[in-house]
């Protein structure tokens, strides 16, 4: 019989869009591996989703599972055969318990030792009969962020489940999971579509089309592109396509139908941003450009159904968006009428975390931090205002109307109306950028204002959070803490500021709590947890970067040093492992770490005791090297600091050539693990060379 | 279609589908899912299938009848099924055939929307209902109620009267709506609109309010300690008006607000637990009758 294709088609209620595309990929992994872990052969799969289904099919899937050879371990030699050379007692009982004679069993060793095994053929089933069994526990499997129950149900699903195809070639897999069974009858389109029966799984995507339903994710999003391209052209517009919103937009319909309305052009005056938050946010549309960017008084919905009644459909999404637009534009102008330091004030009302006080003690926390930090970075006098001004109404937006109902442009908001206040250009940009990074991978603030309050915001919320112990544990990380601790990191990565360490940082950002009284916990307690969490942040970032592993954990000392040095000792370590002599390097200072664990610890050296040449050579290299290294650490170079203790190498060789470390003589012996203790400590404050590992 | 034929369209189709027409509460509520047809009878193992209409108080939401979209009270549809019909879906589909829309003319989606009751210990995951981008019903399965596991779940839908109709009779302003011919609904609800307003956030006496506050949770707690559910309950629903009310006044701080909020969660909770242990005591009489259909 040939192979055949595997159809498994899930239909549910309207699934939040965002959660398809994961639900896939689960549907998938877990299909396959379950297919692969009862040896049925199969080619490769295909996946489906719509709103209403989660599908897949693996093509050339075969009927049956291969015939295995099985063996079963039963009692050692000795136990299973007797004094006469013959089975014993033991080895027949358990060839009775296998369902097989003796004849079914051989001596084999295991484990140094010989033992008897029982051998069976083992007839592969029929892949139909395995697939009824096997793909409810499957379905059971799929995890989501948010599931729920349905009617008398216990089961938990994204939404309840209401219709199942299993379909093996033309026959179908009547399994039961979800209180429902599985058949060949598929449903269409809501409204434009009807109840089908698919013959065959290789019809399944022609056979929703006919029902009015483009089932392959890409065609609908190309389907959905393309209708755009032609509105474009056809109006004469810029139809600029946000990649979030076209992959939601993609998962909210099965016949997607791309139509434009239009808004009262008086809307136009309000902050573009303002009107495109609405759109995209609230009514996920499109909007519409001219040639040169500017906003048009257009906007693109994609509905989902046919050409149908395009006017009235355009109609009621014309009056949606225009009672939400009067609302955004009510909101506008009665911003306009708070002040500035009134919103600030209105912070008091705010709160932070529960138990941590108000948005405004936390603004009050990042105003006197930015005072410490502008004096330790010396910042000049007009930089210095615009911090503290900025600092000072970084969050006053909050306060207003628009980011009461549009929370996404805070920031946004702020910089347009401090510009309206007659704020200066560099505080209001500072205001909207202190937001940013707001992703992984998103931008870091460009003016030096904006960056300080961006680190200070996030500095703050995440150690003000740890003194109350919250920390993020598996998925749940309501307060977003890795999202700012990798905001924090990424800054100092990329800042001029080369002082900044996270330890100082730790440091400054906990007097600050005490000295308001809200720190609740031991200082260092909290810094321990905080220097283990950045750690973790850390290492995603260099693992971003693409560093090797072994690299990243000679990193990780412990020792306080800038993210920025970090990286580009990182680049240092890179560089060098592709040469040569690095080999040795790190041999010679491996050994020497090592054999220093050997000596008690904080020998002193005794100069006089030093006999050989080439201890004394090591001694006033270390010297040299140390005051060479501390300069260039000064200028945070790594390159520098590398080069001075790699002149060490040659030097830590010679020195294990030509003399014995552990010497009979204590004294000789403990001057020598000295020695190299003290070249230890200088290495490590570079990394720990021992974790380098080199292919053998 | 004016109001008046909206609901009546309403309650003669969900009639029609098996639900007992109950009337609005006669205390205040903010939502039709507080009335106790809602809050008390979606929990436990019995079946209940309900419609009614439910005038909800939002007194933050007051606008001295000046907006023509928000309103200190307005007016929902609910529809309680327990447990959620399979075709449920369908069905709502069909109710709006009932009020006139076709759906191949309008654009109708299911969009994410899960929704929460705090003061109530109440969740669910479901949907608002779009049509033509406007969100006209409220589509929830009850996962948990007043703290409780919803099991049977049942489903809620609740229509936005207001919103509707404006979608029906093409009006920008709700006070402009027909509730009946030669009635508008500014006719009747315009004088009570301003003055609620006024009376919200002008007039209203703060220490009075916060005085009743605590004499309706010690009356609550009182009537539940004589395991009477529904009169506690009814001084659940006061609780949560007035603090509704002080909380229009900007009478509660910020920091105050949780622990007004866990409080009538607190009754609330204990109500339900309540409702559902009394329930138990008589034997889950309405579980007789239709209870082997659901097994």
């Amino acid at each position: 019989m040939p192979n055949r294709d595997w159809l498994l088609e899930i239909g549910v209620e309207e699934m939040p869009a965002r959660f398809v595309p994961d639900s896939l990929t689960q549907l998938e992994e877990k299909m396959l591996h379950w297919l692969d872990e009862n040896h049925i052969a199969h080619g490769v799969a295909e996946t489906f989703a719509t709103p209403r289904r989660l599908t897949i099919r693996v093509r050339d899937v075969v009927e049956g599972q291969a015939d295995v050879e099985e063996e079963v371990r039963g009692p050692a030699k000795r136990i299973a055969v007797g004094a006469d050379g013959g089975w014993s007692k033991a080895a027949v009982g358990f060839a009775r318990k296998q369902g097989l004679t003796t004849a079914d069993l051989v001596l084999e060793e295991y484990k140094g030792e010989t033992y008897v095994f029982a051998r069976r053929h083992v007839k592969g089933r029929a892949t139909v009969e395995l697939l009824k069994e096997g793909v409810p526990e499957v379905l059971s499997a799929l995890t989501f962020p948010k599931s729920m129950r349905w009617g008398n149900r216990r089961l938990r699903f994204i939404r309840p489940v209401r219709w199942l195809v299993g379909l093996f070639g033309e026959e179908v897999v009547p399994f039961t999971w979800a209180g429902v069974t599985a058949d060949k009858v598929t449903r269409g389109h809501r409204f434009l579509g009807a109840e089908a029966t698919i013959p065959v799984a290789e019809q399944y995507e022609d056979i929703l089309k006919e029902q009015a339903v483009v089932v392959d994710i890409e065609a609908r999003r190309a389907d959905i592109r393309s209708q755009l391209a032609r509105l474009e052209k056809e109006k004469g517009w810029q139809i600029p396509i946000d990649g979030d919103l076209l992959e939601e937009v993609t998962h909210l319909v099965e016949f997607p139908t791309a139509l434009s309305g239009s808004f009262d052009e008086a809307y136009l005056e309000l902050p573009a941003s303002v009107l495109i938050t609405t759109m995209r946010e609230h009514q996920r549309y499109f909007p519409v450009e001219d040639a040169n960017g500017k906003l048009l008084p257009f906007f693109i919905t994609v509905r989902n159904g046919d050409e149908c009644s395009l006017g009235k459909v355009a109609k009621g999404n014309e009056k949606v968006l225009s009672a939400r637009l009067a609302d955004a534009r009510f909101f506008f102008e009665e911003d306009q009428k708070l002040s500035i330091e009134k919103a600030v004030e209105k912070l008091n009302n705010v709160i932070f975390f529960e138990g941590l006080g108000t948005i405004g003690d936390h603004v009050h926390r990042i105003r006197a931090l930015a005072e410490t930090l502008a004096d330790r970075l010396e910042l000049e006098d007009g930089e210095r205002k615009t911090l503290l001004r900025a600092a000072d109404i970084c969050k006053f937006d909050i306060s207003t109307y628009m980011v009461n109902e549009f929370p996404e442009l805070s920031g946004v908001m702020g910089q347009v109306y401090a510009k309206q206040a007659g704020e200066s250009e560099d505080v209001a940009e500072a205001i909207e950028e202190h937001y940013y990074p707001r992703f992984a991978n998103d931008r870091s603030p460009k003016g030096s204002a904006g960056t300080l309050i961006s680190l200070l915001d996030k500095l703050d919320g995440v150690v003000a959070a740890f003194s109350l112990g919250i920390q993020p544990t598996g998925s749940q990380d309501p307060y977003s803490l890795r999202r700012r601790a990798a905001g924090v990191i990424q800054i100092l990565a990329d800042s001029t500021w080369k002082s900044l360490t996270l330890s100082t940082l730790f440091d400054l950002a906990l007097d600050q709590l005490t000295e308001d009284g809200w720190l609740k916990r031991p200082a260092d307690e909290v810094k321990d947890e905080l220097t283990a969490f950045f750690d973790l942040r850390l290492k995603a970032l260099l693992q971003e970067e693409g560093i090797r592993y072994d690299i990243i954990d000679a990193l990780l000392t412990g020792e306080s040093t800038t993210p920025s040095l970090m990286l580009d000792k990182a680049r240092v370590l890179v560089r060098e492992v592709e040469k040569d002599e690095f080999k040795q390097v790190v041999e010679g200072f491996s050994r020497a770490a090592n054999l220093a664990d050997k000596g008690e610890p904080g020998l002193t050296i005794n100069r006089d005791l030093l006999e050989a040449w080439a201890e004394r050579e090591l001694l006033a290299t270390i010297g040299n090297a140390g005051e060479a290294f501390t300069k260039a650490e000064a200028r945070q170079d790594a390159q520098g600091m590398y080069d001075e203790i790699s002149k060490l190498a040659p030097v830590i060789h010679r020195f294990f050539d030509d003399v014995l470390v552990m010497d009979e003589n204590v004294a000789n012996r403990n001057n020598r693990l000295a020695l190299l203790q003290q070249i230890d400590a200088l290495v490590s404050r570079f990394a720990l060379f021992k974790k380098i590992v080199f292919a053998s | 279609m004016n109001m008046q034929d909206i609901i009546l369209n309403l309650q003669s189709f969900w009639s029609k589908q098996g639900c007992v027409l109950a009337q609005p509460y006669d205390v205040e509520t903010g939502a039709g899912t507080m009335n106790p047809m809602t809050f008390l009878r979606s929990l436990g193992p019995e079946p209940w299938n309900v419609a009614y209409v439910e005038p909800s108080r939002r007194p933050a939401d007051g606008r001295y009848g000046e907006n023509p979209n928000r309103v200190y009270q307005h007016h929902q549809f609910q529809v309680i099924m327990k447990p959620s019909p399979d075709n449920i879906q369908e069905v709502y589909l069909e109710s709006l055939k009932a009020l006139g829309i076709n759906p191949l003319e309008h654009d109708i989606r299911f969009v994410e929307d899960n929704w929460e009751n705090p003061a109530m210990g109440a969740a669910g995951l479901g949907w608002e209902v779009w049509l033509d981008g406007m969100e006209v019903t409220q589509f929830t399965y009850f996962q948990q109620v007043g703290g409780l596991e919803a099991d049977p779940v049942s489903v809620e839908l609740t229509y936005g009267l207001e919103r509707l109709a404006s979608y029906i009779q093409d009006k920008e302003n709700i006070y402009e709506l027909t509730w009946v011919d030669g009635v508008t609904y500014g006719d009747i609800f315009k004088q009570p609109e301003y003055e609620h307003s006024k009376y919200t956030f002008e007039i209203s006496d703060a220490d009075k309010l916060f005085r009743w506050f605590e004499q309706y949770e010690e009356e609550a707690k009182r009537a539940i300690e004589e395991s009477l559910v529904f009169p506690a309950y009814d001084y659940v629903l006061k609780c949560s008006h007035t603090f509704n009310l002080l909380d229009a006044r900007g009478a509660i701080s910020v920091t105050e607000r949780p622990g007004y909020l866990g409080r009538v969660r607190g009754l609330a909770r204990r109500c339900a637990k309540l409702y559902v242990e009394q329930r138990e005591r008589l034997g889950f009489p309405m579980l007789k009758e239709g209870g082997e259909e659901n097994a």
